[in-house]
């Protein structure tokens, strides 16, 4: 009576048919990281110094190094980091602590996803009519790191009201029944209990804002500088930039040198990504709650 | 509120504390904040619309920019803005890369979703996130070095920076996002569905086939929409892989030019106010708006899935 009927073998086939093609998928998708990191690495690997890192591009950016380049980077992106956490985690707090099911909320929502979902070039544009041209700061490391900082909010915005929203809402009843007031409540128990999934987003908005070219392209970042930025208000070059000018702007590029750059790049751009994950696992098993 | 503080609610029988004034405050604060996001998508619009303005009053014509396949808004005498080559560019090389990522974006969130679990999954997903946080510029930059000549040789062709090529890569940048997407929505399908359907004496396949997939399908959909939604809108790695030339292609191996390459490629030429920086604004309104549709429909659609 339990016997395997034909129907039956032929859904266990039909089953493992399908299983074995998803995997394959799934295996060809994810093959190309690992292919192209490996590619970098062999055609890259071998012009990665302590002196290409720490020195000037030299002789029509056709050699040395590339520090102007990764100096100009961690400015922009600290920069951009000032303007849009503090924003971000704000916004955060009133969609996860105040904001009532209505149609705001929504429209706020809404807004989230297309500000994610515009084209990086129109947010070069923006930059360009609103900071660049409106409010006169010129093609700086100011207005770059404003338009990557809202390019870059919702990133923020997500992860912080995740974590905010992973608070049991019992720590704040208890918090409110002893009288504190509701910012009380968010500045002593809610964000506390949330930081660190907070700052797995801020790490992830590192990595997001290294690697974004076109909205600095216009906006702030120079093809070539002689001299390293003073201020906020000073051009800058930035690694990302320099990976598309070195590969399709400049004659004469030794072979080796657009895959090092292209190589330090995804380097740091992994390195934070993988920090955030680690640090994300890290906290979900550390969780009391 | 400020139960806690008795003496002075007693004193006074007032609640305006200094703690009462601050919660106010950071009220107000917080929702400031909050709105952010609407004021900047707003001032997006408003600050592209501002710079394209002086175009599209006295130079657009809307017929010829949309049916013209003639772009070259940089000769003095006789400048032609149409965008209908840009247009096919654009919609080539999506098209190319949703025929390849599609499959793989939802075989993949199936594996992950509904064949593996534990270590593997886990690790599976961390894999895809990586995939998806290279930059577009590496991408852009792996079509112009590895692609190129690999196409080249592989197809015989004369010019191995084509829509084949910039297809691929897009189609692999697209995959990772929709594939996260996918995945949510189907984990968003209540594992009773499974288990009643499994009771039934149904094999994996056809629990997913049968149950899971149409319980899932707006949300899936939405994650198709937002993954063509990031390849209309990808820059870098489509101005170094297609070839950058105004073309309206006949194969997947004629070289073409993007919406959204043009703007990067010819802004920094044009001077300030010119017509040329007004038609790049003009078409950056137009990417602007479709983007936004894209995203709208997406967003009705997934929210019709957690209504149903």
């Amino acid at each position: 009576m339990f016997e395997i009927s034909e129907i039956n073998k032929r859904n266990q086939k039909t089953q493992k048919l399908f299983q074995i093609l998803f995997m394959m998928m799934t295996v060809l998708l994810i093959m190309p990281v690992v292919a192209i990191l490996g590619m970098l690495i062999y055609k890259g690997g071998s012009i990665i110094s302590v002196d290409f890192l720490f020195s000037n591009p030299t002789n029509g950016m056709t050699a040395g190094g590339i520090f102007p380049a990764i100096f100009g980077t961690v400015w922009l992106v600290a920069v951009a980091l000032l303007v849009s956490v503090p924003i971000g985690v704000a916004a955060a707090i009133y969609l996860s602590e105040y904001a009532p099911d209505n149609w705001l909320t929504r429209i706020i929502n809404l807004a989230i996803i297309n500000l994610a979902g515009v084209p990086s070039i129109v947010h070069a544009l923006f930059g360009v009519g609103a900071f660049v041209i409106f409010f006169g700061f010129g093609t700086s490391i100011l207005a770059a790191s404003l338009t990557l900082a809202i390019m870059t909010l919702p990133v923020v915005i997500v992860a912080s009201r995740e974590s905010l929203q992973a608070v049991p809402l019992a720590f704040r009843m208890a918090c409110w029944n002893m009288g504190a007031t509701r910012w009380q409540t968010i500045r002593r128990v809610v964000l506390p209990n949330a930081v660190s999934g907070i700052l797995t987003g801020v790490i992830l908005e590192v990595s997001r804002t290294t690697g974004e070219t076109a909205p600095i392209m216009f906006t702030g970042a120079a093809f070539f500088l002689p001299f390293l930025p003073q201020s906020v208000f000073d051009q800058t070059m930035a690694l990302s930039l320099h990976l598309f000018v070195v590969s399709t702007q400049v004659p004469g590029v030794p072979e080796d040198l657009p895959y090092g750059v292209a190589l330090v790049l995804i380097a740091m751009v992994l390195i934070m990504n993988s920090l955030s994950i680690a640090f994300r696992m890290y906290l979900r098993g550390k969780k009391k709650w | 509120m400020t139960a806690g503080n008795t003496k002075i609610a007693s004193d006074q029988y007032d609640r305006r504390t200094m703690d009462w004034y601050i919660d106010k405050f950071m009220q107000l604060l917080m929702f400031v904040c909050g709105i952010s996001a609407i004021i900047f998508i707003i001032s997006i619009f408003v600050f592209i619309t501002i710079e394209g303005l002086d175009f599209v009053i006295h130079d657009l014509d809307i017929g010829e920019f949309f049916t013209s396949q003639y772009w070259s808004p940089s000769d003095e005498d006789d400048p032609e803005y149409g965008i209908l080559a840009l247009i096919a560019g654009t919609a080539s090389v999506t098209g190319l890369a949703m025929v390849v990522a599609i499959p793989f974006a939802l075989g993949t969130a199936i594996y992950i979703g509904e064949f593996s679990t534990g270590k593997k999954r886990e690790s599976l997903k961390v894999l895809v996130e990586l995939l998806a946080a290279i930059p577009s510029v590496v991408w852009g930059f792996i079509g112009l070095s590895i692609m190129n000549p690999l196409i080249i040789k592989v197809f015989d062709v004369p010019v191995g920076l084509n829509v084949l090529n910039a297809g691929i890569i897009l189609g692999l940048m697209a995959a990772p996002i929709m594939t996260s997407i996918a995945e949510d929505a189907l984990k968003a399908v209540p594992d009773s569905y499974r288990e009643a359907a499994e009771a039934m004496g149904a094999t994996r396949w056809q629990v997913i086939f049968k149950v899971v997939l149409p319980a899932a399908k707006n949300g899936l959909l939405g994650a198709v929409l937002l993954g063509v939604g990031r390849g209309f809108g990808e820059t870098m790695a489509v101005l170094m892989a297609t070839g950058h030339s105004v073309n309206i292609p006949h194969s997947i191996f004629d070289s073409v030019r993007a919406l959204t390459a043009t703007i990067a490629a010819e802004l920094g030429e044009t001077a300030v106010g010119s017509p040329h920086y007004g038609v790049l604004f003009t078409i950056g309104i137009f990417l602007f708006l479709i983007t936004f549709l894209i995203n709208l429909t997406a967003d009705l659609v997934v929210r019709g899935v957690r209504k149903g």
